[in-house]
């Protein structure tokens, strides 16, 4: 939630809006359609950009506010691009009472970015995130779909260095 | 309807069952407080204002939202009750830019006025951080600033539901929550049709239009400049009420005078140029019928309707009269006409027009609105903004003498008047074209079936031989639906009227607001239309046609109704836009 | 489906087991990520490699509960139970056990090898004070195989409702059985189906909260994962109840393999006619979409979920009017949660007797708890309701870790509170917890202990209300910020008392006057620590100290000259150089140079470091 502004230039392909088309026409007179086709959206994109949103509103008829309203409501939508390896660092209760806090603020530091942001290069982003479910190896944090549990923060360095 | 027994503070109420706590509370004589709520468009119990204590329920309940039952005991002032909505004050204080003195409400704000009768005496006392935000300005017609809202959500569920334009809506979560538009993009970059809606339902002054009333005075000290006046009908109407008159008093006379005082060296009358409307748009309706044009004909007076027809249905654009609206035709003529009349250049003219509208600050901006050469009107202010002028310059309204408007712009029939209310370009309109279709004086020039509040009327007349179906429609939400009907193909319509506003320019966007409280229980369309119904009753000349003014204008200048003068000064064009413009 | 003689021959069919092993392998989230698929896929290639393929079935199931011990993995027909398995165990699991049929002891959940023989699970301290009844099947099936779930008597209340039994015989069921929902609030279930019957509409809806959001709460997510079908089983039932033919499932898009297990399960369900039209041959036809949730917590409130569901922001609606009246899309809808949906299927096969035969008088039945935080066995306990706080902490959670000292549990998440140790013997249910300033909530039990600040807590859990609240309420779009900023003063030591009044203000003015329920419950964290450690909240603002150790503005680090050795390496390790000292000299902090992170005192070998 905290930077819903747009940085990255849209790079959409011809691919990508036709198959944007199909999940617009495959979704016509549901009702309540709008999420589904927003989080479809976001699968083919990776993100809900400007462009992205005003394709929506003209074929679905919506109001393009109202879609921007629904998509800055929910954490699950970005309007910015991820970078290539998503962090996120789970603060539910059980990590948090067990130290994930400490471990998100260190990779605040050591990416030089805060959470909700993607590295000038492109290749980290880091967020926050509730419970994955994986309390039992609390603190959690995960790398794209790789889960790293009982962490340190003495852990942080040789983790992202894998991803160099 | 079936009526439910309750009690409110011990009084015993009989409310029709599906009333909600507050409307009984009416039935009572109890007020309860209220800021979100707007009868029939913002019912979210949001602001929690309107809390009251009802017997055996386990939570305080909104007033505004919660049905009546049999039997239910509500109580509505109870200390708690009182404690909890000074409370929840102090909350939206916190996070309020309380610039009240500088505030262009100040006096007339919704939040002001509950912080003082219920009692708040510190305005600090929750404070913390506070959301800032940088104030859109970006719109020709009004200015947002979030610093001063209350997240009521008055304005974007006007704009949406209302208007159907949908333009502004909360964004983000919780704390961060901000009415805004798609990307935080400015309104003037969206398809906003500048009807001012938004304004008019705003509790505080967190909306309001662009003031242009220093230009005004700016214009007066300019000894160079001649500068003209022409306020609209629906002004008349409701500008009493900024001054202590109640709603629905007619203050012609006083307005022609406050402007006068105010300085303008003429005080003319837009509805001279209503009565200029009918004579171009009825003719144009009779050619369309005539030589197989685009039907139906609509009008195109109100300029949110016509940026809405422009945005939302570009294909249906050839149905918008080409007829400039009143405001415009007035420039044009006051212009070219005028001017050669005087002797004075054109481009030393400053015309300057009273609108009970915003999108009037937007119409005048447009491209082929300049007869002259020079813009057609220099300067839009709402009525809001003249009041503020009578107020800035020391002129005691209500004991100025009654005026008139002078000549030759200011000379009107009751036809004219009525332009400011739904119904009456088309009742305007009908007087003159059916006279001119059958040659004969009309029985009556009352036409009633396109009279009242109603959002959507529709009447047929059988004039020389043939069904005339027309339509009347105001607020988009139902121009909307006019419009589908036309673009199916499924309308017969051969005349529609649409206004922007609901109820027609007299609830326009520029006129004074009217707060929550008296809105929800007050028919504030019907009692201001009322004013024009009853000014135009007591006209001796009621169709457009017979104004002397009107009739010297085509004589000494125009020619014909539709003649290629008339065309050059007083027709326009539009362009096609789309909704989403990025 | 036509019949339900179809539904019996695929059970029979099910029941012909031809293997003499089947290995369960647990596929949750928790086990998943400790890397059961590199489990499951070594060990299909050790089968293959000894030719084991017709003797051994490898079965992917639900949870076990013991998250902890993940990757888990469980030989039957016996139930030896390998935890924390390695990728390198498998082929001595498989020579050893699978070939040679003798367990691998050094590899088997400690607590079951104690004795010359191996311990059956269920009596294992872990499991044996469970009762599982909404996780029956989870661990024991495989959810993404229909006929598993068949197997074990699934979709046969559903045929039996449908052919024996009235809509309103159906409710009276669910009413006598005392069944409460599972979700947090305790609504009798039977009650909300009476409503919903009772109003008359061309349509209505039958929904399922799988929203589950509150932080360290996974029940849901187990059963979606262990047994989608009992879900989709229950919610025909549901719509049979009380006249709806469509339903919605809300889910979490975080879970993701509950996401495709419900996937797969709908289209089996479809596939055997068990969803869609005339099922079991009677007319009626029910089916169930799946409708992803975005990351709202809010939207696990009633009408906030159907908002959502109806393409909006998840913003609540004032209620009345209720769900039961005009709820999804303006028409009767009926909302129940995971957990309680699970239970249904068994109450209408069982009887509304058997089921109020558990738990207290007026708690029918188990709650299912998910363990976590500072214990011993963290993962998912479903016990009868009336079990007590000591009983899940101590005997089924192992206790406390490291010999530290119970402080408090907490449930029912952020609109829960905590429980502190003078209450471990309260029997646990829907009023009891209530009474004592908590709330049972979904079920997430998180344990804390000494070194838990309590003030910290009550911080942590107003930062998630204020990051989910909706905004569209002015008490809590606003009050719950402006207690978060009191918390944080506190915690800082820089609150007075009156702040402390002020905090209390608000709460009391949240619980009133919010909207919904997150609102109106924002406040529990708060009160509840206040209510058993206002001390903690003193001793922060009136000695500035947090008792705990945790509120880093109250702490310094200190080195204790006599234990120092001078060995220099706590002055390496800070990271802002405020340690000084010689060698083999005692050291010194600068106070204000330290960070207060703590690196010092986790390295120094000779315990000389503390902090106060």
């Amino acid at each position: 939630m905290s930077e819903k502004k747009q940085t990255v230039p849209f790079s959409g392909t011809k691919e990508q809006e036709q198959a944007l088309r199909e999940v617009i026409a495959g979704h016509k007179d549901e009702p309540g359609a709008l999420m589904p086709v927003l989080q479809k959206a976001q699968e083919i994109y990776g993100y809900l950009p400007i462009e992205v949103q005003k394709m929506i509103s003209d074929q679905m008829g919506i109001p393009m506010e109202k879609i921007y309203g629904v998509a800055t409501f929910y954490s699950q939508f970005n309007l910015n691009p991820k970078g290539r390896y998503r962090i996120s660092v789970c603060l539910g209760t059980a990590c948090y009472v067990k130290g994930s806090g400490d471990i998100y603020n260190a990779l605040m530091e050591k990416l030089g970015i805060v959470g909700g942001e993607c590295t000038p290069d492109g290749k980290f982003s880091l967020d926050a995130c509730r419970c994955v479910g994986a309390c039992g190896l609390a603190p959690v944090m995960m790398i794209n779909d790789e889960v790293y549990g009982r962490l340190t923060v003495d852990d942080i360095d040789d983790i992202l260095a894998k991803y160099e | 309807m079936e009526n439910v027994n309750l009690k409110i503070n011990g009084i015993s109420v009989s409310a029709p069952a599906g009333s909600t706590i507050l409307e009984a509370a009416r039935i009572a004589g109890v007020k309860i407080p209220t800021l979100c709520f707007l009868k029939e468009i913002n019912e979210i119990g949001a602001c929690r204002m309107c809390v009251v204590e009802v017997k055996g329920a386990r939570n305080l309940v909104a007033a505004c939202v919660h049905p009546v039952n049999e039997g239910m005991e509500v109580q509505t002032n109870t200390p708690k009750l009182l404690e909890s909505r000074k409370r929840t004050l102090e909350l939206i204080l916190s996070d309020h830019e309380r610039k009240c003195l500088s505030c262009v409400r100040s006096g007339n704000c919704e939040l002001q006025e509950l912080c003082k009768e219920l009692g708040v005496a510190d305005e600090d006392y929750f404070a913390g951080e506070r959301n800032h935000y940088e104030p859109d300005t970006s719109a020709p017609h009004m200015i947002r600033d979030n610093n001063k809202c209350i997240l009521c959500r008055r304005c974007s569920a006007v704009c949406e539901k209302v208007q159907t334009v949908g333009v502004i809506g909360p964004n983000n979560r919780g704390f961060a929550t901000a009415i805004g538009s798609p990307f935080e993009m400015g309104l003037g970059d969206t398809s906003c049709v500048a009807c001012g809606q938004c304004i008019a339902a705003c509790p505080t002054g967190a909306l309001y239009e662009k003031d242009n009333t220093d230009d005004v005075l700016a214009a007066i000290a300019d000894p160079e400049k001649h500068v003209v006046v022409q306020p609209a009908p629906a002004v008349r109407a409701a500008l009493g009420e900024e001054f202590g008159y109640p709603m629905g008093t007619d203050v012609e006379g006083k307005m022609a005078a406050a402007l006068r005082r105010i300085g303008f060296d003429k005080v003319f009358d837009t509805n001279f140029s209503a009565d200029l409307t009918i004579m171009e748009e009825a003719h144009e309706f009779l050619d369309r019928v005539k030589n197989g044009g685009v039907l139906p004909l609509m009008t195109s007076c109100s300029p949110g309707w016509v940026k809405y027809c422009e945005h939302y249905y570009p294909d249906q654009i050839a149905h918008l009269s080409s007829c400039k609206s009143p405001q415009q035709m007035f420039g044009a003529i006051a212009k070219t006409y005028y001017a050669q009349k005087m002797g004075i250049d054109p481009k030393n003219i400053v015309c300057v027009s009273v609108m009970p509208c915003t999108a009037k600050k937007f119409e005048l901006t447009r491209e082929d609105e300049d007869a002259a050469g020079v813009p057609d009107v220099d300067i839009s202010i709402t009525t809001r903004e003249l009041a503020r002028l009578i107020r800035k310059l020391g002129i005691d309204f209500c004991s100025l003498p009654e005026e008139g408007f002078d000549d030759p712009l200011g000379e009107s029939t009751g036809a004219g008047v009525i332009f400011g209310a739904t119904g009456g370009v088309m009742e305007a309109a009908l007087r003159t074209a059916v006279e001119t279709l059958t040659g004969e004086e009309l029985a009556s020039v009352e036409f009633t079936e396109v009279r009242g509040t109603a959002g959507i009327k529709e009447a047929t007349y059988h004039v020389a031989g043939m069904d005339i179906h027309v339509a009347v429609a105001s607020g988009l939400s139902n121009a909307k639906i006019i419009m589908d009907r036309i673009r199916s193909g499924e309308s017969q319509y051969h005349f529609v009227e649409i206004m922007c506003c609901p109820g027609g320019c007299v609830n326009g966007g520029g006129q004074p607001q009217v707060h929550g409280n008296v809105r929800n229980f007050t028919d504030v369309r019907a009692i201001r239309a009322k004013v024009l119904y009853d000014n135009d009753a007591a006209k001796t000349l009621r169709k457009s046609h017979e104004n002397p003014s009107i009739r010297r204008l085509y004589e000494e200048f125009l020619g014909e109704p539709g003649s290629e003068k008339a065309h050059h000064l007083l027709h326009t064009t539009y362009v096609e836009r789309s909704v989403n413009e990025i | 489906m036509k019949s339900l003689e179809e539904l019996r021959e695929i059970r029979e069919n099910a029941k012909k087991k031809t293997s003499r092993y089947r290995v369960h392998v647990c596929g949750g989230t928790g086990c998943t990520s400790s890397g059961s698929p590199r489990i499951i896929k070594r060990l299909t290639e050790e089968i293959q490699a000894n030719g084991l393929e017709e003797d051994v079935e490898i079965v992917k199931t639900g949870c076990f509960g013991l998250c902890a011990l993940g990757p888990i993995m469980i030989v039957h027909p016996e139930g030896t139970f390998y935890s924390m398995v390695k990728e390198d165990d498998i082929p001595e699991i498989v020579r050893e056990h699978l070939v040679g049929g003798t367990p691998v002891k050094r590899l088997l959940y400690e607590e079951t090898t104690k004795a010359d023989h191996i311990l059956p699970l269920e009596e294992t301290n872990f499991y044996k004070k469970q009762h599982r009844v909404a996780l029956r099947n989870c661990g024991e099936i495989s959810p993404e195989h229909i006929e598993e779930y068949i197997g074990t008597g699934g979709y046969e209340a559903l045929g039996k409702v449908l052919t024996t039994m009235t809509p309103e015989e159906v409710i009276q069921v669910v009413l006598d059985s005392g069944l409460r929902g599972r979700g947090g609030a305790g609504f009798p279930t039977g009650l909300k189906w009476r409503f919903a019957a009772a109003n008359e509409a061309d349509q209505k809806y039958v929904c399922c909260n799988a929203d589950e959001g509150d932080p360290g709460a996974f029940m849901d997510r187990s059963v979606l994962e262990g047994d989608p079908h009992v879900v989709l089983e229950a919610m025909a039932i549901a719509g049979y109840a009380i006249g709806a033919s469509q339903g919605y499932i809300y889910v979490r898009a975080e879970y993701p393999i509950a996401v495709q297990r419900l996937e797969i399960a709908i289209r089996q369900a479809r596939e055997l006619g068990l969803l869609g039209d005339d099922i079991f041959g009677t007319g009626f036809s029910f089916d169930i979409g799946l409708r992803l949730g975005a990351g709202a917590f809010v939207c696990g409130e009633e009408t906030a979920l159907m908002t959502s569901i109806e393409g909006n922001r998840g913003e609540p609606r004032p209620r009345p009017p209720f769900p039961a009246l005009k709820g999804l899309f303006q028409k009767p809808t009926i909302l129940n949660n995971v957990e309680t949906y699970a239970n249904i299927p068994q109450i209408i096969l069982n009887g509304a007797e058997w089921f109020a035969s558990m738990g207290t008088e007026k708690s029918k039945g188990t709650k299912v708890f998910a363990l976590g935080g500072k214990i011993n066995n963290t993962g998912l306990v479903e016990v009868p309701m009336g079990t007590t706080l000591r009983e899940i902490v101590e005997e089924i959670g192992g206790g406390v870790p490291n010999g530290k000292k119970f402080k408090a549990a907490q449930t029912g998440g952020p609109s829960g509170g905590c429980i502190p140790a003078e209450h471990l013997d309260v029997p646990i249910d829907y009023d009891n917890l209530i009474a004592i300033g908590s709330m049972m909530g979904s079920g997430g039990l998180i344990v804390m202990d000494e070194d838990t600040c309590m003030v910290d807590i009550a911080k942590f859990f107003l930062e998630f209300t204020v990051d989910e609240s909706c905004g569209k309420c002015t008490p809590c779009r606003i009050g719950t910020r402006r207690m978060l900023e009191i918390l944080e003063k506190i915690t800082k030591g820089q609150a007075t008392l009156e702040d402390l009044d002020k905090l209390e203000e608000l709460c009391e003015h949240l619980a009133a006057n919010s909207l919904c329920a997150l609102g109106q419950t924002a406040p529990n964290p708060v009160i509840s620590t206040l209510r058993y450690f206002r001390d903690e909240y003193i001793a922060h603002i009136v000695d500035k100290k947090c008792p705990a150790g945790v509120c880093k503005d109250l702490l310094q680090y200190r080195i204790d000259a006599d234990k120092c050795k001078g060995c220099t390496l706590c002055a390496r390790t800070c990271p802002a150089d405020a340690i000084v000292g010689s060698v083999k000299e005692p050291h010194m902090i600068n106070q204000d140079k330290c960070l207060k992170c703590g690196a010092c005192m986790e390295k120094c070998r000779f315990g000389a470091i503390y902090k106060e």
